[in-house]
């Protein structure tokens, strides 16, 4: 089993921590994991991207030509990432940062309204957590304990209080993604 | 109790491997994309478990030169910095090198010339391991290509730098620098004591007892002819080097007929593309210079007469490609193929740059 990822959005929509959460749900299982991030001044506001790979050998190159599945969370993202998702691969989207325009008809495409669902939570912090929720009811590629666990080690303990917040979100994420 | 496996960078990886290693005193000043380096050792406030002293200087001139101190001590001391702050060490480099101090720098190269960018690049090798400093000096180079072995290099940084009283640099880049693997963190290692210091590094200026002459640390030598005896021992101790620790990695080469070379991240990357290369039925192999200083030169040599064609893959515009072909000695066809600034290559980039310029 191997899943090639690229997580792309905004600085400050959780993109890298959703990555790295992901990879530690990963190591939580003994899988072997990167987490390439891109870096520089793209903090709050710029575009910000992670690639993840999870897999049961030995992970060769960390920069990948092409993805399994495409997380995008807005429009410059799409333009960048569209035509590298396999064929037959899954593009899962942000309802409220991409406005449809999906040209592939060789992939799946999933729709979540993660921002939606946060405004509702009153949370726009569990963003990222429905993104993975829903990422998680398209391919199970980790258990959600080890999630939950991954949580545990990549958050520092002061924030720990927030993981029932962040697994609520992970199963709000669950219900809401629908297919394209 | 085996060692957990841990989730991290490898500018965090350093820093851990620091602490865990014994290492004296760290001497930096910030600069992406190395700067976790500090920060970790901040965070993790080794001076209050084993002592270590964690500094940021003033610059990068003044932390090269406490590193110079703390090495006239017979310390195990080290700095890091990236490509526009390693140039402002070099003069520095250059003394420790002159006279004889072991150290460890690292560098997380990032793209230049100039301030540049801060995306990765490995466009430092020819400072590197071509001087970077003034004199007929070398600098011990290791280029690690995991979190891991960032890590490692730590210890095997240092222990080269006191086998042979000559700084060592690990040279690596943005993406090892940035990316998260799992890692191995080397087990605790009590940091030296004054005593073990004055029995090991008996040239060190820890204070003068009674028994002995002074000790003098200097690169200054004002007399050519005793200068040129200081030369003739370095040179000496470089043929050693070169002769004891070349290191490398070969990956698919036992049957391969057209070989990729390349280091530190670029390797991680075709490694990739020998995989796909190999899937689509062509005999690809990867020869991976771990020293870039003593560099692999007979392992090369003796693919000249097995292989079709060698590719020099690089973040450059080909610098380590000079000395694969003194390796190989016009005895087989040796191109390069690189990406400049900041950009890095993809596998399947370095995969047609191989068929244009080598398989036909």
């Amino acid at each position: 089993m191997k899943q090639e990822i690229i997580i792309a959005g905004f600085g400050g929509q959780g993109v890298l921590s959703m990555g790295k959460i992901l990879a530690y749900s990963g190591l939580m299982e003994g899988k072997e994991v990167s987490w390439m991030p891109s870096y520089g001044p793209e903090q709050r506001g710029g575009t910000a991207n992670v690639t993840v790979i999870l897999s049961d050998d030995p992970v060769s190159s960390p920069i990948l030509n092409t993805y399994d599945i495409a997380i995008i969370l807005n429009q410059p993202s799409l333009d960048k990432f569209e035509d590298k998702v396999k064929p037959g691969g899954i593009l899962i989207y942000d309802g409220y940062g991409i406005h449809g325009g999906i040209k592939r008809k060789d992939i799946d495409v999933y729709q979540v309204d993660a921002m939606d669902a946060a405004t509702e939570m009153k949370n726009e912090k569990a963003f990222n957590m429905l993104i993975l929720g829903g990422l998680l009811k398209v391919v199970p590629m980790v258990k959600l304990e080890s999630v939950l666990l991954g949580l545990k080690k990549s958050l520092p303990e002061r924030h720990h209080r927030l993981i029932p917040m962040n697994e609520a979100a992970i199963k709000r994420g669950m219900e809401i993604i629908r297919k394209r | 109790m085996a060692e957990e496996i841990k989730l991290m960078k490898g500018n965090e990886a350093i820093a851990h491997a620091a602490i865990r290693y014994g290492t004296d005193g760290y001497f930096g000043y910030p600069i992406t994309p190395q700067s976790e380096i500090l920060e970790t050792l901040m965070a993790e406030t080794p001076w209050e478990t084993t002592g270590m002293v964690v500094l940021q200087a003033e610059s990068e001139v003044a932390a090269i030169n406490m590193v110079y101190g703390g090495a006239g001590c017979g310390k195990r001391v080290m700095t890091s910095s990236s490509s526009p702050g390693i140039s402002l060490k070099l003069e520095g480099i250059s003394y420790l090198a002159g006279a004889e101090l072991p150290a460890l720098i690292v560098n997380v190269m990032r793209g230049g010339p100039g301030l540049g960018t801060i995306q990765p690049s490995q466009a430092d090798y020819f400072q590197t391991v071509k001087g970077g400093g003034h004199g007929d000096y070398r600098l011990i180079t290791l280029a690690p290509n995991s979190v891991q072995e960032m890590a490692d290099f730590v210890a095997l940084g240092f222990d080269l730098a006191f086998t042979y009283s000559n700084p060592a640099m690990i040279l690596a880049d943005g993406i090892i620098g940035q990316m998260m693997e799992k890692v191995v963190l080397p087990p605790f290692r009590p940091r030296k004591t004054e005593e073990e210091i004055r029995q090991e590094s008996p040239w060190a200026a820890l204070g003068k007892p009674a028994s002995r002459k002074p000790n003098i640390i200097t690169s200054l030598e004002l007399d050519p002819s005793i200068m040129e005896e200081n030369n003739n021992r370095f040179q000496a101790k470089y043929r050693r080097v070169e002769e004891r620790e070349v290191r490398y990695e070969e990956i698919c080469c036992s049957d391969a007929e057209y070989l990729l070379v390349a280091f530190g991240s670029s390797a991680r990357i075709c490694q990739k593309a020998v995989e796909i290369a190999r899937a689509e039925g062509i005999k690809l192999g990867l020869l991976r210079p771990i020293t870039l200083w003593p560099f692999p030169t007979k392992a090369l040599a003796g693919y000249a007469g097995r292989v079709k064609g060698m590719l020099s893959v690089e973040l450059n515009a080909g610098q380590m490609l000079e000395d694969v072909r003194l390796a190989v000695n016009g005895r087989v066809k040796v191109e390069h193929f690189g990406r400049l600034g900041g950009i890095v290559f993809t596998p399947d980039e370095i995969l047609v740059a191989f068929k244009e310029k080598i398989y036909r």
